[in-house]
């Protein structure tokens, strides 16, 4: 079975323009989020880490000479420009390009956008960034809900192990809008504050903005030092309800037993959980009763929404690459928002960042439409720091 | 009370979809959610819109709408007393 | 790793007409699409009341997927290890369309959690989950026009790595009145190759 890895990556975040300074941000504990009162984007006032466009319009125009790009294309044209001069591979044939966001460049449904409505569809999304970088092969466009970001990772590794590409770019974004903002508060789901995943008074999400892209390749030379295999994966639906999770948290845990089965470790060998916890009654409960059912409730957790918010076809993505610098650094890093614990079952949450050896992650994600994901990662460095 | 009642079942059958039901079909008393007319947790959530759209009551606490959603009989009281528009 | 698979059944709905396997089983012309797949509904016998919460590209999947595995004569009352790979253009924008009225107007401003929960295409397989117990892998792709080779590469690569027992194809587009489903059952045994060719035949039947 061929191995997989995930390999240079980069994150376009409010906390950085680059992997490296967003991890040293989440290590000091320091939240990308903040409270907004702008009653253009929405009506009352909303937490949420928002991407500074000053400094990506900077960012932008040293690698773009010219065109009219909206805001989401800048922002993943940013960080996956900085993951391909890292690799140095040429986008050659067997070079494959997957992006994976929920609703793209839906803010061009609104009536004062300058774009025109079919630069909203999906594949014209895909054809920007597949023309921008000269990619030879189609974009292929993910949009599965909040599970995209990691989905999009598994998709890639089925292809390389099918042996249709050799490697995948894979760049994953979502920005804040007043579409969003205002769906989620029909679902009275939409928090004031700075979420509060798994803790007793907590009110709901935010929604927050951000890119990652990472190389998965097959080639284990010049991997990046945070590099990590894919051991195994796996995705089951809930096949409960559209928009709740399963009570019983069904999908989820017969995702993480794929995943282990496939990996072929035992619930040992994780070392920590990157896990989805969305700062919501129903989530976060599903989570701790899926947790306790797997056996998993002593192994360290956390969630980082309480750095970015919920950052929607993104989130899968932008996590896993935490959780890769987690185990290079060898660091668990702290639940931010997390305070007294408000879930019936006991489940082990990362209160402060602590440095432990680390070797293997499971990543966890669920989003609407029932869906479920659980991958496997392990640390390849093994002489990291 | 009478005509809001009416009113009440006319706006949940279109509000909710629920195409296949006829006014004739609810009763003032049928518990809404669960077994009864298998109403789920997004319909109680358009509930809440309709509160506020069709009544002007605002309910900022959805665990309330449950209780006010028990039936057209209970819901009918509770919008009469507290409407605003 | 080159196993070969087969296609077992395939459902298309296009042009006012649903057929199954190549052959019509319902038809109804000079219909916009809803008035249309409402028609088919009550006329297939689908009893499934959940369809008219349903936005209009769920209520085209479900109804495909209704056709297609009657034919298979697959058990809702138990689990199906069927995963589902659909695909389409246009995302959930006829649904998005309307939520983006609801909140453009501010005095007028009610945006419903009903049409929202439908801004995501993937809902459409999430209503297929639940009726028919798929505890399944599932993935939504968005491509300018219908991909064979995608859906070819990416199920056989879930049937090759043991992830599934049987694979549920399909492309389900749905754009104001623009609108085509096609979905088919990809199986470990079976007569009719699972292979670009046939995919794409099929397609244009």
């Amino acid at each position: 079975m061929t191995e997989v890895y995930l390999s240079y990556n980069n994150i376009v975040s409010s906390l950085g323009f680059d992997s490296e300074t967003v991890v040293s941000n989440i290590h000091n504990e320091i939240s990308g989020l903040q409270l907004i009162d702008d009653k253009e984007m929405f009506f009352k006032s909303f937490c949420s880490s928002i991407i500074n466009q000053k400094e990506l319009n900077n960012s932008f125009t040293s690698i773009a000479v010219e065109g009219n790009f909206t805001r989401l294309e800048m922002m993943m044209i940013t960080s996956l420009n900085r993951v391909i001069q890292d690799t140095k591979i040429p986008l050659t044939k067997n070079v494959g390009l997957i992006i994976s966001t929920t609703k793209g460049n839906i803010d061009i449904l609104d009536k004062n956008s300058k774009f025109l409505e079919e630069r909203a569809y999906l594949g014209s999304l895909g054809k920007v960034i597949k023309d921008f970088f000269k990619f030879k092969n189609d974009a292929i466009v993910v949009s599965n809900a909040c599970v995209s970001g990691v989905l999009a990772v598994t998709i890639a590794k089925r292809y390389i192990t099918q042996g249709i590409y050799d490697n995948v770019f894979v760049v994953s974004g979502d920005i804040v809008t007043e579409f969003i903002l205002s769906g989620f508060n029909s679902f009275q789901a939409l928090s004031s504050e700075p979420c509060k995943p798994y803790s007793k008074n907590r009110t709901g999400i935010n929604i927050g903005e951000v890119a990652a892209s990472v190389l998965v390749t097959k080639n284990d030379t010049n991997l990046a030092k945070e590099a990590v295999a894919i051991l195994g994966d796996g995705s089951c639906n809930d096949a409960n309800h559209i928009s709740g999770p399963s009570r019983t948290g069904e999908g989820l845990v017969r995702s993480v037993k794929l995943a282990q089965k496939e990996a072929n470790i035992s619930f040992d060998n994780i070392d920590y959980i990157s896990a989805h916890g969305t700062g919501t009654p129903f989530n976060d409960e599903m989570e701790a009763i899926a947790i306790n059912r797997l056996g998993l409730q002593n192994v360290p957790i956390n969630s980082l929404k309480g750095y970015f918010g919920h950052t929607l076809g993104a989130s899968g993505l932008l996590e896993t690459i935490v959780g890769m610098h987690s185990l290079y650094n060898n660091t668990l890093y702290s639940s931010l928002g997390f305070e007294e614990i408000g879930v019936s079952q006991p489940i082990n949450v990362i209160t402060k960042t602590i440095t432990k050896k680390l070797n293997i992650f499971l990543k966890t994600a669920s989003g609407f439409g029932g869906s479920n994901m659980a991958v496997i990662f392990k640390k390849i460095n093994m002489t990291s720091k | 009370m009478e005509t809001l009642k009416q009113e009440l079942k006319e706006n949940i059958i279109e509000q909710l979809n629920l195409e296949d039901i006829a006014i004739e079909d609810i009763n003032d008393d049928d518990i809404l959610f669960g077994d009864g007319l298998g109403l789920d947790s997004i319909d109680g959530l358009e509930l809440i819109v309709m509160l506020d759209k069709n009544y002007g009551i605002k309910l900022t606490d959805p665990k309330k709408g449950r209780a006010i959603f028990e039936s057209i009989k209970v819901m009918a009281k509770y919008i009469s007393e507290n409407r605003t528009k | 790793m080159n196993s070969n698979y087969y296609i077992s059944s395939f459902c298309s709905i296009k042009n006012n007409t649903i057929s199954l396997n190549g052959s019509m089983v319902y038809s109804n012309e000079n219909m916009e699409f809803l008035e249309f797949i409402k028609a088919a509904y009550k006329s297939l016998d689908t009893n499934y009341p959940k369809f008219f919460k349903m936005d209009g590209l769920s209520k085209l999947a479900i109804l495909a997927a209704h056709v297609l595995f009657k034919n298979e004569n697959i058990n809702q009352d138990k689990d199906n290890d069927i995963a589902v790979v659909f695909s389409n253009k246009s995302s959930s924008i006829d649904t998005d369309r309307k939520h983006q009225k609801s909140i453009e107007n501010k005095d007028d401003y009610y945006p419903s959690p009903a049409i929202f929960v439908y801004t995501l295409p993937n809902i459409c397989i999430g209503e297929i989950s639940i009726k028919y117990k798929l505890f399944s892998e599932n993935s939504f792709f968005i491509f300018e026009n219908f991909s064979a080779q995608h859906l070819l590469d990416y199920a056989n690569s879930l049937l090759s790595a043991g992830k599934t027992e049987k694979v549920l194809c399909g492309w389900v587009e749905l754009d104001g009145n623009q609108y085509e489903a096609y979905l088919y059952l990809v199986t470990k045994i079976g007569t009719i190759l699972h292979s670009k060719e046939n995919i794409i035949k099929f397609y244009n039947t």
